[in-house]
């Protein structure tokens, strides 16, 4: 996974995805919260959960830290996508 | 050195003071024998339910006739939205808060054949009333069922504003406050109301259950006894008298006390990192209180809390046995993991509540590094 641990930017402010199948809660947001770390404000991060907790907690998320919950698509294998917009 | 025990779990259940274990004892040497037969041992023991009954209605607000004994909480529940729901033929949807506990919500979906309605709440946990009256406007509801208050996060429900819409309607209101009497004073408006012993400190094993003179009931089983077939044990039912009594002499005192505790748990936990505290900081239960915590398995820092003494509840999916996250904290957008829930009983003192506030975040920074998480501002 592309996960850098200075506070530079990393990436290119373009779209990621973070895999968090196979997951149970809290982990789905920790490995959320350690991919948005340095990004730029504008870039949208989804996460791809099995556990159905992120539903509530990735949202939850975004509210408590700032950022911006955009939506949830439902995903062939039965996962969940969940989409974040950095501030 | 050995620490002593803390008990911070006071919701459902909460430990019995001396006169209380009093009253069950003289329960069981005096009330033993079957309240349902006809001589002298069983008049007593007829006697002593009779007047606990008696002394729960006075405190609930309620006829000693239409107070009824069953044998748990939820049992009461599954019987009074049945036999509610009975007597409104025709009319198939219940509609309910979305923060209703799980018990009002599984059963008014059984009843009702699926036809559930759940209506939103705002984020401190409060119904929404255009949404109610916009249910309520359809003719099809066969009864509303709100919750006084909420046994996770606390928060009182308006229930006024909510009567006033169901009467206009003309939709009875069945009101579960098992989380409230012995709390705070029993709601005036409803025209059905559950009560729980165990959770004001009487012993598990008992519910009440209230109706109004107007409230049109069915009974859905053909037992003799509709709400305690069987009978129902003479010793709790005295016991569970006795512990409302006791909680209805100093309520306004412990109500004060117990509150300001939490005031100063909600001030302190609202200046962690990454800690949200929900619910309603006003118009709430004295004496509960949930906060979650970003990053954090609910389920080790209970057990992390155990081992230092101290007994908390949780409303996290990871503790729970179905792994579903609690709808009430979904209901307000809360966090489904990390949650530390505290029921205050009124033994509780301040001291206790320096010691849960001296270990709370240590422990939660210890969890969050152990987990890696990433730090928070």
């Amino acid at each position: 996974m592309d996960v850098r641990r200075d506070d530079a930017a990393v990436g290119d402010g373009g779209p990621v995805t973070v895999d968090a199948t196979g997951m149970l809660c809290p982990l789905p947001i920790i490995e959320l919260a350690k991919a948005a770390r340095g990004r730029a404000p504008g870039t949208e991060l989804t996460v791809v959960c099995t556990d159905l907790a992120a539903r509530i907690d990735v949202p939850a998320w975004a509210r408590m830290t700032g950022h911006e919950f955009v939506g949830e698509t439902e995903t062939d294998g039965g996962a969940v996508a969940l989409t974040v917009r950095l501030r | 050195m050995q620490t002593a025990r803390m008990f911070l779990d006071a919701s459902g259940s909460a430990p019995m003071t001396n006169r209380t274990l009093d009253a069950f004892h003289a329960g069981l040497a005096d009330g033993w024998a079957d309240p349902a037969r006809l001589h002298t041992e069983s008049r007593r023991a007829r006697q002593l339910v009779d007047g606990a009954r008696e002394a729960i209605a006075e405190i609930l607000g309620s006829r000693p006739e239409q107070t009824h004994l069953t044998h748990s909480p939820h049992v009461g529940i599954e019987r009074v939205i049945a036999g509610v729901d009975a007597a409104r033929r025709g009319r198939e949807r219940i509609v309910a808060a979305a923060i209703e506990r799980d018990a009002v919500l599984h059963a008014a979906e059984y009843i009702s054949g699926g036809h559930l309605t759940t209506v939103a709440v705002d984020a401190a946990g409060h119904v929404d009333p255009d949404a109610l009256l916009r249910e309520l406007e359809v003719p099809d509801v066969s009864l509303l069922a709100v919750q006084h208050g909420n046994h996770e996060i606390g928060t009182v429900q308006r229930l006024d504003r909510v009567a006033d819409l169901a009467a206009v309607a003309r939709v009875p209101l069945v009101v579960d406050a098992t989380a409230t009497i012995g709390h705070v004073e029993a709601p005036e408006h409803w025209d059905a109301l559950v009560a729980n012993p165990a959770d004001w400190g009487g012993p598990a094993g008992l519910g009440v259950v209230a109706l109004r003179p107007q409230t049109r009931w069915l009974p859905v089983w053909p037992e003799g006894d509709d709400w305690a077939p069987g009978g129902i044990s003479v010793p709790a039912a005295l016991a569970a008298a006795v512990a409302l009594q006791e909680r209805a002499e100093t309520l306004e005192q412990t109500s004060t006390r117990l509150a300001g505790l939490i005031d100063t748990i909600r001030a302190r936990a609202a200046t962690w990192p990454g800690v949200d505290v929900v619910g309603d900081p006003v118009e709430r239960l004295p004496h509960v209180l949930t906060f979650s915590c970003l990053y954090v398995d609910g389920e080790a820092l209970l057990s992390r809390l155990d081992r230092a003494g101290i007994a908390v509840g949780s409303g996290s999916a990871c503790t729970t046995s179905t792994l579903e996250p609690s709808r009430v904290l979904a209901s307000i957008g809360a966090l489904s993991h990390g949650n530390v829930r505290l029921g205050l009983h009124p033994g509780v003192t301040e001291a206790d509540v320096d010691r849960l506030l001296a270990l709370l975040p240590r422990v939660i920074a210890e969890l969050r590094e152990e987990a890696g998480a990433p730090e928070l501002a």
